[in-house]
């Protein structure tokens, strides 16, 4: 049994019967077992999973079978709530103690899912390179001393690791698609509020998204119609007609790893060979971006942290807590024009795609960074890891459009290397089956152009 | 405010509350409101309107 197959390819084996959901369920749990010390996993839901899996089975065997998440090991990020278990944020501070899922958990739930356990993170999400965690750093698979991204850095490490099928995550400036970049993974970042974020500890409520990870982009589609609620699931195809992709060269492609570049003509490349129309375009102000960003996030993540910054303070890691602290700083004035900013930049955004489907641009300007670096070397010059790892990602928090991340190859040396599509507000489902056709270019698939050939 | 008396104000705070670790970040965080406040003056306010 491989547990790295899709979710399509394990669902049918176990709609016919031909795989078990228990197996599954002790396959996984045998992989977070034997690499615990990746700190992947903050809670192993190993009894009422394997439980979980013995119902499914029966339901299958008596005719009931829900779709294709029914019976398949699924983790959740432990910022998100789930009915009985701890959600700890990553942090010594004091967990929520839910007996209730999530919303999205729920629905996940309804359509035969099996929650397996809750994924490790950066603090409180407060961090893109989930080392900042009270239950130890996450570690890359590839070498224990890189990051495998954040903030939902264990849940794409549990995804390449056969751990699960599927992951939610959560992103408020890229959590989501930055572990999916620098892991290999899918991750989607839905339109603003198309999932409801009830039952998840925000981090900032104007930006905070929940969405699916997984190792496909017909995967995170199947997760995705779960979450949603919707009854009838979008087959994802990667259709045949030709689409406009706008790529938003400057400030998106001023500073990249050479490999990132390199990835991104690769496949702007097969994409045009494929007779796709690759045009350029421009996202005014986008410069102002991190201004705009640092100006939400900060006041708004204080507020929620405030009553535990006064009574717990020296629970938070001291990078988080310092971060929240000077959240109580930024002035009410400025917190107006930051929001004021982020309408004008929606509207360039919307006007840069006036003219295309999508948008294509590197997920990701660098490669897995390392852990404990505070700064690292992006095409000849140094800058915070942080602001790096944001960069290409948070404006898209700050518009609410919304983003998916799906591999492109590999450096020479084998690390990851992400690209992102960007859709037009509210049509998700349609950016998603943009990306099934770009999966087949970037990926390894027809006229592949990953597979780490430099 | 002005930008100066914003930093001066919030570092002093900072150093009351035993936070003297947060003076390098608030003075990055200037960098970022002066960006700020100078976008807010360039750009049309009536564009964001619209």
């Amino acid at each position: 049994m491989s547990l790295t197959l899709s979710i399509e390819e394990v669902a049918a084996r176990v709609r016919s019967r031909a795989i078990s959901p228990v197996e599954l369920v002790h396959g996984c749990l045998d992989r977070i077992e034997s690499r615990l010390e990746l700190n992947a996993f903050i809670t192993v839901m190993a009894d009422s999973a394997v439980s979980a899996a013995e119902a499914a089975e029966r339901e299958i065997a008596a005719g009931h079978y829900r779709g294709p998440l029914h019976g398949i090991p699924i983790s959740v990020k432990d910022l998100v709530d789930v009915a009985g278990t701890p959600t700890t944020s990553g942090s010594a501070v004091a967990p929520r103690l839910p007996a209730e899922d999530a919303p999205i958990v729920a629905r996940l739930r309804d359509a035969g899912a099996i929650i397996i356990g809750k994924t490790n993170l950066h603090e409180f999400a407060f961090g893109t390179t989930s080392e900042e965690s009270a239950f130890g750093p996450v570690h890359h698979p590839k070498d224990p001393s890189r990051s495998p991204g954040g903030s939902s850095g264990g849940a794409a490490v549990a995804l390449i690791e056969g751990m699960c099928f599927g992951s939610v995550g959560t992103d408020t400036g890229g959590s989501i698609r930055i572990p999916s970049a620098v892991c290999g993974t899918v991750g989607l970042k839905p339109t603003y509020a198309e999932l409801p974020c009830d039952g998840i500890v925000p981090l900032s409520t104007t930006l905070d998204h929940v969405g699916p990870m997984a190792r496909s982009v017909a995967d995170v589609a199947l997760m995705f119609e779960a979450m949603s609620g919707q009854s009838h699931p979008l087959r994802v195809v990667g259709q045949e007609r030709q689409y406009i992709f706008g790529v938003p060269e400057p400030y998106f492609c001023d500073r990249l790893h050479p490999e990132v570049r390199l990835a991104l003509d690769r496949t702007r490349h097969a994409l045009v060979a494929a007779g796709h129309e690759v045009r350029r375009v421009v996202i005014e102000h986008a410069a102002r971006t991190a201004d705009v960003y640092l100006h939400i996030v900060l006041p708004e993540a204080s507020w929620y942290h405030a009553p535990m910054l006064s009574s717990d303070p020296d629970r938070y890691s001291p990078g988080v807590r310092v971060r929240l602290e000077m959240g109580r700083y930024v002035l009410a004035e400025d917190y107006v024009r930051a929001m004021h900013l982020r309408n004008v930049l929606r509207l360039a955004v919307n006007e840069a795609m006036q003219n295309c489907d999508v948008l294509l641009l590197p997920a990701q300007p660098i490669p897995a960074p390392e852990l404990g670096a505070t700064t690292v070397e992006v095409d000849g010059s140094r800058e915070p890891v942080r602001a790096a790892m944001l960069r290409l990602t948070q404006l898209f928090n700050i518009t609410g459009h919304p983003a998916i991340a799906l591999p492109a190859g590999t450096t020479n040396d084998g690390w990851p290397v992400g690209i992102q599509l960007v859709g037009q507000s509210g049509t998700t489902s349609q950016l998603v089956q943009v990306a099934a056709t770009v999966e087949r270019y970037s990926t390894g698939g027809d006229g592949s152009v990953g597979g780490g050939t430099g | 405010m002005t930008i100066e008396d914003w930093l001066k104000a919030a570092c002093e705070d900072a150093e009351r509350r035993g936070l003297p670790e947060l003076k390098p970040l608030l003075e990055g965080l200037a960098r970022s409101l002066a960006g700020l406040r100078e976008a807010d003056r360039l750009i049309d306010r009536g564009y964001g309107k619209s």
